[in-house]
C-alpha cells in the first residue's frame, strides 16, 4: 500500500517574460502583453510625426485600422538617457507602441514582488512589481503604465488636428529622431 | 505628569553615521549584514539608492546620512535592516551604516512637541544625548503621521 506524500510541492505559477534593454538598463514584461515586436526600420516612412512639449516620450504615432498608435520612448519614459532604439514593441489591446534598444532574451519568472512602499513616486505606475532572475533585480513593466488616458485623449486631438491640416501624408519620419 | 518625566528602559540598537550616533528600537531592527551588491534601476524616489536581495525579498537601501548630518556616508560597513510600518503593512529598509551597531539598554525620554518629526524619542547614554529615530518621518513611503515613542505607544517587552 502506497501513502501519498504528506506535504505536495505547489506547482510553481510562472510566466513568460520578454527582457528587454533600454538605455543599459533591463527590464521586463510579459510576453502576454506584447502582441508583435517590430524593427524601428519596418515602419520608416508610415509614422507621423509630433512635436508636442507637454508629451516629451512620444514624437511618433502609427496607424493601425481606425486607430492611432503613439509610440513611446522608453528611455524618456523612464528618465533614462536616449539611446538610438532598434525595435518596437505593439503592446495587446493597447494603443501604445514602446521603442526600445533591443531584446535580451525570453524567460520565465516564478516570483513577483511587489514594490516595497519607500517607492512612492511614478514608479508605482510604471511596474507590477519585481523580479529576481540570475542573481539580479529587474523591474517588470507595467504595460498599462505608459501613457494615462489624459494623455491619450490629448494626443488623439492633436494627431486629429494634425490630420485635418495635411495635404500629404508625412514621409520618412526617423522613429530614432 | 510632564513628557519630559516619562522614561522607560528600552532596548535600542546605536548606529553611527559619519561621526554622529543615532538609535533605532530595537524590535524594529531585523537584522545587521555586510554589504551586498546594490540593484539600481529606473525610479524618481531620490532617498533611495537602490535595492538589496535579502532571504529572497528586495530591500531598499535609504541612506539617512544626508538628512541626519548633512552629508553623504563615506564608507558602508554595514546595513542595518530595519522595519517600518507602512500603510498597516510592515516593510523592510536597509540603512548604510558607517560603523559597528550596538545592542544597549537605555532609558528612553520621548520627544517633545517641539523636536523634528524624525526624532522619536531620547536616550543619553555615554555621556550623550542620542537621537531615537522615528524612520517612518525619514524614509520614504506613504505619508503617515509621526509617531512619537511614548510609554503608552511603545509596545510591551516580556523576556
Amino acid at each position: 500500500m502506497r501513502f501519498a506524500p504528506a506535504h505536495k510541492t505547489p506547482a510553481l505559477r510562472t510566466e513568460q517574460i520578454i527582457l528587454f534593454r533600454c538605455s543599459d538598463q533591463m527590464f521586463a514584461i510579459s510576453s502576454t502583453s506584447v502582441q508583435e515586436v517590430r524593427s524601428v526600420d519596418s515602419l520608416a516612412g508610415a509614422p507621423m510625426e509630433f512635436s508636442e512639449p507637454s508629451v516629451t516620450k512620444v514624437r511618433h504615432a502609427v496607424r493601425r485600422g481606425e486607430k492611432n498608435l503613439y509610440v513611446v520612448n522608453a528611455a524618456v519614459h523612464f528618465g533614462l538617457k536616449p539611446s538610438p532604439a532598434s525595435l518596437i514593441f505593439l503592446l495587446r489591446n493597447s494603443r501604445v507602441a514602446l521603442l526600445i534598444d533591443g531584446i535580451e532574451k525570453m524567460t520565465t519568472m516564478t516570483r513577483l514582488q511587489a514594490l516595497p512602499e519607500a517607492f512612492c513616486h511614478e514608479e508605482r505606475i510604471w511596474y507590477r512589481g519585481l523580479t529576481v532572475l540570475d542573481q539580479n533585480v529587474i523591474p517588470v513593466v507595467n504595460p498599462e503604465g505608459f501613457l494615462t488616458q489624459e494623455e491619450l485623449l490629448h494626443l488623439d486631438a492633436i494627431a486629429g488636428a494634425q490630420a485635418a491640416h495635411s495635404t500629404a501624408p508625412a514621409s520618412g519620419a526617423s522613429l530614432n529622431s | 505628569m510632564s513628557w519630559t518625566e516619562q522614561s522607560e528602559s528600552r532596548s535600542c540598537v546605536l548606529l553611527r553615521l559619519g561621526e554622529r550616533r543615532f538609535a533605532v528600537a530595537a524590535e524594529q531592527v531585523a537584522e545587521l549584514v555586510a554589504p551586498s551588491r546594490m540593484f539600481r534601476f529606473a525610479h524618481h524616489t531620490p532617498q533611495i539608492d537602490g535595492v538589496i536581495v535579502r532571504r529572497g525579498r528586495v530591500v531598499p537601501v535609504c541612506d539617512l546620512a544626508e538628512q541626519l548630518t548633512g552629508k553623504k556616508i563615506g564608507s558602508r560597513r554595514f546595513y542595518l535592516i530595519a522595519t517600518r510600518r507602512q500603510s498597516l503593512k510592515m516593510d523592510w529598509i536597509a540603512l548604510p551604516v558607517s560603523g559597528d551597531c550596538e545592542l544597549i539598554q537605555a532609558d528612553l525620554t520621548p520627544a517633545g512637541p517641539s523636536d523634528s518629526p524624525h526624532v522619536a524619542a531620547w536616550i543619553s547614554h555615554g555621556g550623550e544625548v542620542i537621537e531615537v529615530l522615528n524612520l517612518s518621518a525619514l524614509t520614504p513611503g506613504v505619508v503617515e503621521t509621526p509617531v512619537h515613542l511614548s510609554p503608552a505607544t511603545v509596545p510591551e517587552v516580556h523576556a
